[in-house]
This record gives structure tokens, sequence and C-alpha cells, in this order.
């Protein structure tokens, strides 16, 4: 238990995503101009990325490594993320409507998330696999999936909440659009560092 | 013959997939702690995105409407594991040095943009002369962006090629530059830099005629940056 712990609270605080390890970028810079946007993205991150460390880490244990063709693990967790996206898009919609008015445009838009595929490959590169810790490797991948995700939800909703208040500020002309928002995110990424002590 | 070029130039200056585009920032923020990282992660994807601009276009009549956005996935993600089996047999260190991020060129936003935007509507030739020029201008980027961390950062000049320099001792190098906040610090005073030429070029360009001696000039009156400059 303690070690799910500290698989959470590593993959969500002390290497976050965004501000560490440079996940997700494009979303983070583009759909964080209004907090509620942007937690309804981290809703659908937190959401397909769980489901898709589950399958990519059965895929990867029961398939790719039972016929020796780890390496095709690129291509092979590349479709599986785009077909699930894809399922959960289907499912959401005929299973509960209201949450996927609430996501819209933003499910579609995960596949080309880099999140999703880095934690997917991180899972394997980390070696959560059955080979060397069994079933616990499922929870392992799943709880370091759920709590990635729940680091991007935090880094944007934050970034989300500076930006409203930006927005009425004076800028320097060269400063304004990108380039401030970059300067918000190193001084993000600098507070974060505070977490590295954490563990 | 000029298409070509004019394509190369937009790729390098005009639509430059870093500065002005601001796509595929997650390699760019990652990988670029010395100026040969960022090479390396420039050159990867820049064949990566010759080849994938190719083959679109070349199957651009094939591939059916509806199915086209997984295709170019697999078609993307078999040239980034053929790319990554050859850094690892023939440049091991640079395959150390990126770990994960050479996979994840398959969701450089870069590729797909591409593949969408302009291969998928146009002749192969052109479409492998636009792989070059965004691939070219990403390179560009990414070792510059790498070239400053590394000096400030690290205090060394080009370090993991033949031309490695370091600075004298006496410099003590602000080792946060190399860390995730200097990526963020370096490319938002960059673009703001970029941002700032433009102003003043486009300011320059408003009236035609200025000199910037709005004391002599006839249009001084009716001039609406009078007295500006």
């Amino acid at each position: 238990m303690k070690e799910m712990m500290l698989i959470l609270v590593g993959a969500a605080l002390v290497n976050n995503v965004v501000l560490s390890q440079f996940f997700g970028l494009c979303p983070f810079l583009g759909v964080s101009k209004q907090v509620k946007t942007a937690a309804s993205m981290g809703g659908a991150v937190i959401f397909v990325i769980t489901i898709s460390s589950a399958v990519a880490s059965l895929i990867y244990d029961f398939i790719l490594v039972r016929l020796h063709l780890e390496y095709l693990q690129t291509i092979v967790f590349i479709l599986v993320i785009a077909a699930l996206v894809q399922l959960v898009e289907m499912f959401l919609k005929k299973t509960s409507p209201g949450l996927y008015q609430a996501l819209g445009v933003y499910l579609p838009l995960i596949t080309t998330n880099c999140a999703v595929l880095g934690v997917v490959l991180q899972n394997v590169q980390k070696e959560y696999t059955f080979a060397e810790m069994g079933w616990k490797a499922l929870l392992a991948s799943v709880v370091n999936g759920f709590g990635t995700a729940a680091g991007f939800t935090i880094a944007i909703v934050i970034m989300a909440g500076i930006r409203e208040r930006i927005a009425y500020n004076d800028i320097p002309k060269p400063f304004q659009g990108a380039p401030i928002v970059l300067l918000t995110a190193c001084l993000m990424a600098i507070a974060f560092f505070g977490f590295s002590g954490l563990i | 013959m000029n298409s070509y070029l004019e394509r190369l130039y937009n790729g390098i200056v005009k639509e430059n997939p870093t500065f002005i585009l601001m796509l595929g920032m997650c390699p760019t923020l990652a990988v670029t702690t010395s100026a040969f990282n960022g090479l390396g992660m420039g050159l990867s994807t820049m064949a990566v995105l010759v080849v994938s601009n190719l083959l679109i276009s070349a199957l651009r009549q094939v591939i059916p409407d509806k199915v086209r956005i997984p295709a170019y996935i697999v078609i993307v993600a078999s040239l980034v594991t053929i790319v990554q089996l050859l850094i690892q047999a023939y440049i091991p260190a640079l395959y150390e040095a990126l770990g994960i991020y050479i996979p994840l060129i398959v969701v450089n936003c870069i590729i797909l943009g591409r593949a969408e935007a302009y291969a998928s509507k146009n002749p192969p030739m052109l479409a492998v002369f636009d792989g070059l020029g965004m691939g070219l201008g990403f390179s560009i980027a990414l070792t510059c962006i790498g070239f400053f961390r590394e000096l400030i950062g690290a205090g060394t000049v080009l370090s993991g090629t033949p031309f490695a320099y370091s600075l004298p001792e006496i410099y003590e190098p602000v080792s946060i530059f190399v860390l995730a906040p200097g990526a963020f610090l370096v490319l938002a005073l960059i673009i703001a830099f970029l941002n700032a030429m433009n102003i003043q070029n486009n300011g320059k360009k408003k009236v035609e005629g200025c000199d910037g001696s709005c004391g002599t000039c006839g249009k001084a009156e009716t001039c609406s940056d009078a007295g500006k400059r």
C-alpha cells in the first residue's frame, strides 16, 4: 500500500508531467485560458489515461511479451490509445450524455496528447510488468497513470487560474501571448521543485 | 524550382514550427539541455517528417478519407520505430540522452499537422521539400534553444561534438537553466525577442518613405507614428 502511495504522489507532484517532464504541453498551453475548460480537459485526461494504462499494461504483458514483439510497442500503444479514445467517446455518449457534453471536443483531442503515450511507455520503462511484479504490476500501472493525469489536471487548472488574472494586466508588447504564458510556466516549475524533497 | 525553395523558406522562417506555430512543444523543451541533444532530436524528427510526408503524399489517392488519421498514425509510428532502432544501434549516446522522447515523436503535432495540412493535398516532391523545410526549422530552433541552455546552465559550448569548448572555470554555471524551468524561460525570452524584432520591422514598414526624421517630413502632420521615432 505504501509503495502505491509513493507512486501516486511521485507521479502527481514530484515528477509533475507538465512541469518537469514536459508531456502534454500542447493542451497545457492551448486550453488553459479558462478554469472551466481546463478542468474539463483535466477530467477527460484522467479518464483516458487511467483506462489506457490498464489496457496497455495487459496488452504488453499478455500479447507483446509472450510473442517477443516488444519492439512494436510504440505502434501498438498508439493504436490502442486511439481506439480507446473512440470507445470511451461512444460509451460516454450512450451512458452519460451529461459528462459527454461537458468534455465535448476535448475527448478526441486526447489521442495526440503526448502525456497518454508517455505514461504508457513509462510504465513499461519503469518495469511495472508482470515479469517483475506479478499482478501488482497492473495496479502499479493504473496508479501511476492516475497520478500522472491528476498532476496534469492540477497544473492546467492552476495555470488557467493565473491566466484569467493575467488577461487584464498591462504586459509589454513583445511578451504578450505565448511568452508570458511560458514565463508563468517557468515560475510554476520552480514552485513545483519544492515537492522534490517530499519523497 | 521556385516553389520548392519557397517551401524551405516557409518551413524555416515564415512558419517556423517552434517559434511561430508553437507545435511539438514537448520534445522542444524536454531534450534541449544541450545543443547536441537538440540537433539529434531535430534531425530524427526531420527524417521521420520527410519520409512520412513522402509516403502520405504518394498514398493520398489510395487512403480513404474516413480512416486517414489512423492510417497516418500507423505510417508515422512505423517510421518512428525504425528511427528508434537505428539510433539505438548506431548512436547509443544519443539514445540514452533522448530516452522516452524518441518514441514520443509519434505524437509530435508537427508530423500529423503537416500530413493533414500539406502532404495529403500536394504531390510527393513538394511534400518532401515541405518536410525538409519544417524539419530544418525545427532542428534550428532546437539547436538554438539547446545552445543557450547549455551555455548558461552548464558553461559548455557544443559538448558531445568534436567542437566542444568549456567556458573558463571562473564562470559559475546557473544550473537551473538545464533543469525544467530554464526550458520555459529560454523559450519565452527567444519568442519575446523575435516578437520585439517583428514589431520594430512592422513599425518601420508602415509609412512609405519614412526615414525617421519627423521634423523635415512633409507628412508629419497626418502621420499616426509622428514623433514616435
